[in-house]
C-alpha cells in the first residue's frame, strides 16, 4: 500500500524508510532538549526542537539519519535543533557509518531566533562539509509539505545527491518572502502552478538540482536511498567545483528575463515541456533518458 | 565604513582592488605576502551571478595561487529576492560559493571574513560564515531579514517584532549579539592592520564558534547539546 511519504511525521517517516524497528533515537522528547527562546514570545517549545537524530539500519546497513519536523516551527532551525544536527554530523566523524542521511523539512532559520539559527545553519553547513570530506556520503531526502527551504536549501546542495517527490519543494527564499519584498508581479505566491514549476520536484529533477525523482511514497523514498547507498561518495575537488561552475555559468548564460520553467525545460531538448506539469514522477524520470 | 577608507586603512596604497559594480575582486601586499581579495559592496543582492562572481575568484584562486590567504569583504543585503533567480537555482548558486570557499580552507588557504557594512541571512552564510573565521567593524549591522517580512513569516506583529528586537539577543541584530554567540570571531578597533595580522596568524581552522557562544556567554546550549548528541 502506497504511504504518502509528505503527510508522515518525522518519526514516522524514519521509522517507515529504515529497517523495521532499527531507528535509535539520540536524545529523544522524553528527555526534555528544548529551546530555551520561544517561551518569552509566547511560543510554545517542542520536547525535541523540531528534528530527530540518531542511527538505524538501511537494507542491512549502518547508517546515520535525521529528520526535521515540520509541523513544529515549519521545521526551522533555531539553537538546539542546529545543535542537534552538529553534534549528529561529528558523531559521523567517529563513528563512520554507510552513510549520512537527512529527512529535510524546513522553511530555513526559524525566525523567532534568528541570530542562533542563522549561525547554526552555518555550523551544520561545515559539519556536513566535514562528513563529505571523510569520503562518507550525505544524502538528503526532501518530500515534506514545507519544502526545504532558506539555509536548509543551501545545506541541501552541499550533499552529495538529493531524493526529491514530485510533490516535494527544494529552493532559497519562499514565494511569500519575494511577493512581499518586490510585489506580486515579481513573483505571485497564490498562484500555485506557478510556485510548483519554479521550485518543486520535477524542476528541480530535470534541472538536475535533484538527482532522483520519486513518487509521494515512503517505499520509493526507501528504494532510491538503497540504490545511493551503493553509488559511494562524490568528491569535492577543485574539478568537481569547476565543472559545477561551468554547469552554473551555462544556465546563467542561457537564462532570459521572464522565463518560467517550461522554458527551461524546452532549453533542456523537452519537446513537450508545456506537459510536464501534468506528468507523473515515472513520466518525467522518461523525459531525461530521451534527452540523454 | 567605506571601502576605500578600509583599503587605505588596511593596505595603504599596497592593493590592487577593484570596485566593479556591486562586485569587490583583487589582490593586496600586506606583511610582504599576497592576499586575494572578494566580497561585495552597495549592499549587493547576492543572485546567482554575484554568487559565481565571487566563486570564480576562489576557484582561480585555488588553481594559480595555492594557499594564497583570502579576505571576503562583506556587505549584504542577503540573497536577492527575484524569481528568476530561484527558477535558475539561487540555493545551488549559493551552496556552490559555499562549498569553493570550504575546498579553499581545506586545501590550506587561510580565509578571514569581515563584515564591514552590512550582513544579512542566505548572502552571510555562504561568505563570512563559511570562512576560518569572521570579524566585524564595530559599526557593521548583522541581522537575519528585515522586520515586515519576517512578520509575515512568522504571523508576529510588526510592533511585537521591533519590541523584541531592542531586547532578545538571540534575535535583535548586532555586531555585540553575533559575537556574544561565537558568529562573529572578534571585533576590529582600533589599528585595522593589527586585527588583520592577528587574524591571518590566529584565525581557528576548525569551527570554534559553539564553544565561543557558551564561554562568551551568549549561545549556552550549542556546545552542550551537541556534545549530549555525541555522548549518547
Amino acid at each position: 500500500m502506497n504511504i504518502s511519504f509528505g503527510e508522515c511525521t518525522a518519526r514516522e517517516r524514519l521509522s517507515r524508510l529504515f529497517d523495521a524497528g532499527s531507528f535509535e533515537e539520540w536524545l529523544p522528547p522524553a528527555m526534555r532538549v528544548m529551546s530555551p527562546h520561544l517561551a518569552q514570545l509566547g511560543v510554545p517549545a517542542a520536547f525535541d526542537d523540531g528534528v530527530a537524530v540518531g542511527r538505524a539500519r538501511l537494507d542491512g546497513k549502518s547508517v546515520f539519519v535525521a529528520a526535521q519536523e515540520g509541523e513544529f516551527m515549519g521545521g526551522g532551525v533555531g539553537e538546539v535543533h542546529g545543535a542537534k544536527l552538529c553534534g549528529w554530523l561529528q558523531r559521523a566523524l567517529l563513528e563512520r557509518p554507510e552513510a549520512v542521511l537527512l529527512l529535510a523539512e524546513s522553511g530555513g532559520v526559524r525566525l523567532h531566533e534568528a541570530n542562533a539559527g542563522l549561525i547554526a545553519v552555518s555550523e551544520v553547513m561545515r559539519a556536513l562539509l566535514d562528513v563529505r570530506a571523510a569520503s562518507i556520503p550525505v544524502i538528503v531526502l526532501i518530500g515534506g509539505a514545507n519544502g526545504c527551504f532558506g539555509g536548509m536549501g543551501i545545506v541541501a546542495r552541499c550533499a552529495d545527491r538529493i531524493i526529491i517527490s514530485d510533490t516535494g519543494r527544494l529552493a532559497m527564499s519562499g514565494p511569500e518572502v519575494i511577493e512581499a519584498t518586490n510585489g506580486v508581479e515579481e513573483f505571485d505566491s497564490r498562484d500555485r502552478a506557478l510556485v510548483w514549476r519554479t521550485t518543486g520536484g520535477k524542476h528541480r529533477y530535470l534541472t538536475g538540482d535533484c538527482d532522483f525523482l520519486v513518487d509521494d511514497d515512503v517505499a520509493a523514498f526507501r528504494a532510491a536511498a538503497i540504490s545511493v547507498l551503493a553509488s559511494g561518495s562524490l568528491a569535492l575537488t577543485l574539478a568537481s567545483l569547476e565543472a559545477e561552475h561551468q554547469l552554473l555559468a551555462l544556465r546563467l548564460q542561457q537564462a532570459r528575463p521572464g522565463d518560467d520553467g517550461v522554458d527551461i525545460w524546452r532549453r533542456q531538448g523537452i519537446a513537450q515541456a508545456a506537459l510536464v506539469p501534468d506528468l507523473s514522477a515515472a513520466q518525467t524520470r522518461a523525459l531525461t533518458r530521451e534527452v540523454a | 565604513m567605506k571601502l576605500e577608507l578600509l583599503f587605505e586603512q588596511l593596505f595603504g596604497t599596497e592593493h590592487q582592488i577593484v570596485v566593479n559594480g556591486d562586485f569587490v575582486s583583487g589582490t593586496a601586499s600586506f606583511d610582504g605576502q599576497t592576499l586575494g581579495i572578494v566580497g561585495t559592496t552597495h549592499h549587493a543582492p547576492i543572485g546567482v551571478a554575484m554568487a559565481l562572481q565571487q566563486a570564480r575568484v576562489l576557484l582561480d584562486l585555488m588553481a594559480d595561487h595555492p594557499g594564497r590567504a583570502i579576505l571576503l569583504l562583506i556587505d549584504t543585503q542577503g540573497q536577492q529576492l527575484r524569481h528568476l533567480d530561484e527558477l535558475l537555482g539561487i540555493n545551488r548558486a549559493m551552496a556552490h560559493l559555499g562549498c569553493c570557499i570550504d575546498l579553499a580552507r581545506r586545501q590550506g588557504h587561510r580565509v578571514v571574513g569581515l563584515v564591514y557594512d552590512q550582513a544579512l541571512s542566505g548572502g552571510f552564510i555562504t561568505s563570512g560564515l563559511i570562512a576560518d573565521a569572521c570579524y566585524a567593524l564595530p559599526e557593521a549591522e548583522i541581522r537575519v531579514m528585515r522586520i515586515p517580512a519576517m512578520a509575515r513569516v512568522t504571523k508576529l506583529s510588526e510592533e511585537f517584532l521591533t519590541e523584541l528586537s531592542q531586547t532578545s539577543p538571540v534575535f535583535a541584530p548586532g555586531v555585540q549579539n553575533y559575537l556574544a554567540m561565537g558568529g562573529l570571531r572578534g571585533v576590529w578597533r582600533g589599528d585595522l592592520q593589527v586585527c588583520l595580522r592577528d587574524a591571518l596568524a590566529n584565525a581557528p581552522r576548525t569551527d570554534v564558534r559553539a564553544a565561543d557562544g557558551q564561554a562568551r556567554g551568549g549561545r549556552l546550549l550549542a556546545k552542550t547539546v551537541a556534545d549530549q548528541v555525541i555522548a549518547a
